[in-house]
């Protein structure tokens, strides 16, 4: 046999053909953006080289007669609980290249899923359930400062009453549920456009990310957040005032004070002219702001934000979940935002460097729970809304998250995967063979806005009724009698400390 | 008359249309059989084509034109338009294989049959329950078999 080099034949992934029912037609060929099918002039039919292939499931989704399956490679390193084969496989990778790992979305590590370990409550006789097909329930959420008291006024001749007190701007949301930051230049301009319908067409919003907002996308500006992160690309003032709300990125769950990097060969004419930067450039976001150093420079550039938009729309802080991070929302909500979203450490990415990724940061459950018990204990927590990211995968996890004391979530990978992600982890490298985290004509044209709109504004709607249904088994008809209800959530399997973090007791209690 | 309309904005090259064509145009009605067997051995050929040139690639087929250039260039009266359906009938029987069709359609929507004397072309899956089945098949709705 030739020699290979030791990478070469560690691959991965094996792609298994059933020459039964493969017919030849080479539409894995022509979907494979890693080259890992061709046609093989000399025999005449499609061969693969499973070295290349790097788990999309693109070709199994789209061969016609089901005649690709791809598998782990199913040879494995001698068993060692220590040295697992990704040691093995980062050290002969780093061994030949000297550089650093890169990763694309979230930490795969085995890290504890809290979701998972919480259990809801559900009425019985003493409190009666809601069947949510026949009574209404309420998702409507709004996200801003809620003002400590009341005032109304009313007009004694008319007996009119208003609201006296001044309302600072909020969001109204009509399911609990946002699309996650991810910018035009990550993810294609197909994709941008299906987030800004679907949030328009389901109430709610999507978040710009750090890529600018191109000007086709003005008019969904009621349901966009506008993000200014460290790079500060495509922030100028017609940006800031085309968002519902602004939000100042300061750290992000998958790569917590690590910046971002746009590779220049995604920068195509569009992304340049809304990003503001050359075609072909590479965009690097450092990982500070180098105007904010303390959460004074912070508060003032809250305030800069909000005399730009002239205080008609809310400023959010987005913070990565990491060690103190109730402190951190504590000084954050003083300085004057209206929103913070936590992130936590399994959010994903377009690029993160992989031990950042896999070894930086908490869950976002742990966090959550501090930061709500913590504005509640200092008496602010009126003064922000809290929004949780990273990694939240389904309603149960939206719901447990809001009887933690989120007011809302978002959701990134989720809603890649409902246009197709298989997390494959390659956005880095630009070829995404589902059109996703891709710029490449030919591959962002796999994504067609009008289909992908119909799935994300099919995900919000699924995922509100299964809220409501779980509500109304809990005996709640709004999602506001459940945020930070912690007496709905019961533990399993967790010890002491975890539960006092969680701030739930364990279930049978 | 409802007809295939191509989009090339969301073409993605797959080519599943022509598989679907083949499969649909096929005494089994099977994928595997009919490129198997039927296309090596009766030329079974798709009556679509895509065509493709760097980024850009669009699935051609007859256009079922108002006023078509083959049926006035057809010498034998193989090729007519049904007055009640809108559609460019194709006779087979009477199809001289003279491939004046072929060079008249503006489209390079008529193919030659592959090993007869014969033209392939589209007939939007007549009697096909569904419509065509090239429709069917785009994973990506680059094609929709509307009136416009």
């Amino acid at each position: 046999m030739l020699f290979q080099p030791i990478n070469k034949n560690y691959h991965e992934f094996c792609i298994q053909r059933d020459p039964e029912l493969c017919i030849n037609c080479k539409v894995c060929v022509r979907q494979c953006s890693y080259e890992a099918h061709y046609w093989d002039e000399a025999r005449q039919k499609v061969m693969h080289d499973n070295s290349k292939c790097i788990g999309c499931h693109r070709c199994e989704a789209l061969c016609p007669t089901a005649a690709l399956n791809i598998i782990k490679k199913p040879s494995d390193f001698r068993t060692n609980s220590l040295w697992r084969p990704v040691f093995l496989q980062n050290i002969y990778k780093q061994a030949d290249t000297g550089g650093v790992l890169l990763a694309g979305m979230g930490s795969p590590v085995d890290i504890p899923v809290y979701w998972d370990r919480m259990l809801l409550d559900a009425s019985q006789v003493t409190n009666p359930s809601i069947d949510p097909l026949r009574e209404p329930m309420e998702l409507k959420t709004f996200l801003g400062a809620k003002p400590r008291k009341v005032e109304i006024e009313t007009d004694r001749k008319t007996g009119r009453t208003t609201l006296k007190t001044k309302l600072t701007p909020q969001l109204e949301l009509d399911v609990p549920i946002m699309f996650a930051a991810m910018s035009f230049g990550a993810i294609n301009f197909n994709l941008h456009r299906a987030m800004a319908r679907a949030a328009t067409e389901c109430g709610t919003y999507y978040n710009t990310g750090e890529g600018g907002l191109h000007k086709t996308l003005y008019k969904y500006g009621e349901h966009t957040i506008v993000q200014v992160a460290s790079g500060r690309f495509g922030v100028h003032r017609d940006y800031l005032r085309a968002g519902a709300a602004i939000e100042i990125k300061v750290g992000q769950g998958a790569k917590p004070g690590i910046g971002g990097h746009l590779p220049g060969g995604k920068v195509n004419d569009k992304v340049s002219e809304t990003r503001m930067i050359p075609i072909g450039s590479d965009a690097i976001s450092p990982a500070p702001h180098h105007d904010i150093y303390s959460i004074e420079d912070l508060l003032q550039l809250i305030y800069a934000l909000k005399e730009a938009s002239e205080y008609k729309a809310p400023v959010s802080v987005k913070i990565a979940a990491v060690h103190n991070v109730a402190a951190i929302a504590s000084g954050i909500a003083r300085a004057g935002a209206d929103i913070i979203t936590i992130d936590g450490m399994r959010g994903g990415t377009g690029a993160a460097p992989a031990m950042i990724r896999d070894n930086v940061g908490i869950p976002i459950e742990l966090a959550l729970a501090q930061v709500d018990q913590r504005l509640r204990d200092e008496g602010i927590r009126n003064k922000v809304s809290v929004v949780a990211a990273g990694g939240i995968r389904c309603s149960g996890d939206v719901i447990k998250a809001i009887a933690l004391g989120a007011d809302a979530v978002y959701i990134g990978t989720a809603t890649l995967i409902a246009v197709g992600c298989t997390i494959c982890g390659r956005c880095y490298t630009g070829k995404c063979p589902w059109g996703i985290a891709t710029n490449d004509p030919k591959l962002s044209k796999r994504q067609n806005p009008d289909i992908a709109a119909r799935k994300l504004a099919n995900l919000i709607r699924a995922w509100g009724h299964e809220i409501e249904e779980m509500l109304g088994g809990m005996g709640l008809n709004s999602i506001e009698s459940l945020r930070g209800n912690r007496d709905k959530l019961r533990g399993v399997g967790l010890s002491d400390t975890e539960l006092d973090i969680l701030g739930i007791k364990h279930a049978g209690r | 008359m409802k007809r295939v309309y191509p989009d090339k904005e969301y073409c993605i090259g797959c080519h599943l249309c022509e598989v679907a064509c083949i499969t649909a145009h096929s005494r089994s009605k099977d994928a595997i059989i009919a490129f198997r067997e039927e296309r090596t051995k009766d030329g079974l050929t798709a009556c679509k084509k895509v065509f493709e040139k760097g980024d850009i690639c669009v699935a051609i087929s007859c256009r079922h034109c108002d006023e078509p250039s083959c049926v006035a260039a057809c010498i034998s009266g193989g090729l007519h338009k049904d007055p009640e359906t809108g559609r460019t009938v194709y006779d087979r029987d009477k199809c001289v294989g003279c491939w004046s069709c072929l060079m008249a359609c503006p489209y390079g929507a008529i193919k030659r049959h592959p090993t007869e004397n014969k033209i392939v072309k589209c007939d939007l899956c007549e009697g096909r329950e569904g419509g065509p089945a090239c429709v069917a098949a785009c994973p990506n709705q680059a094609l929709k078999f509307e009136e416009r």
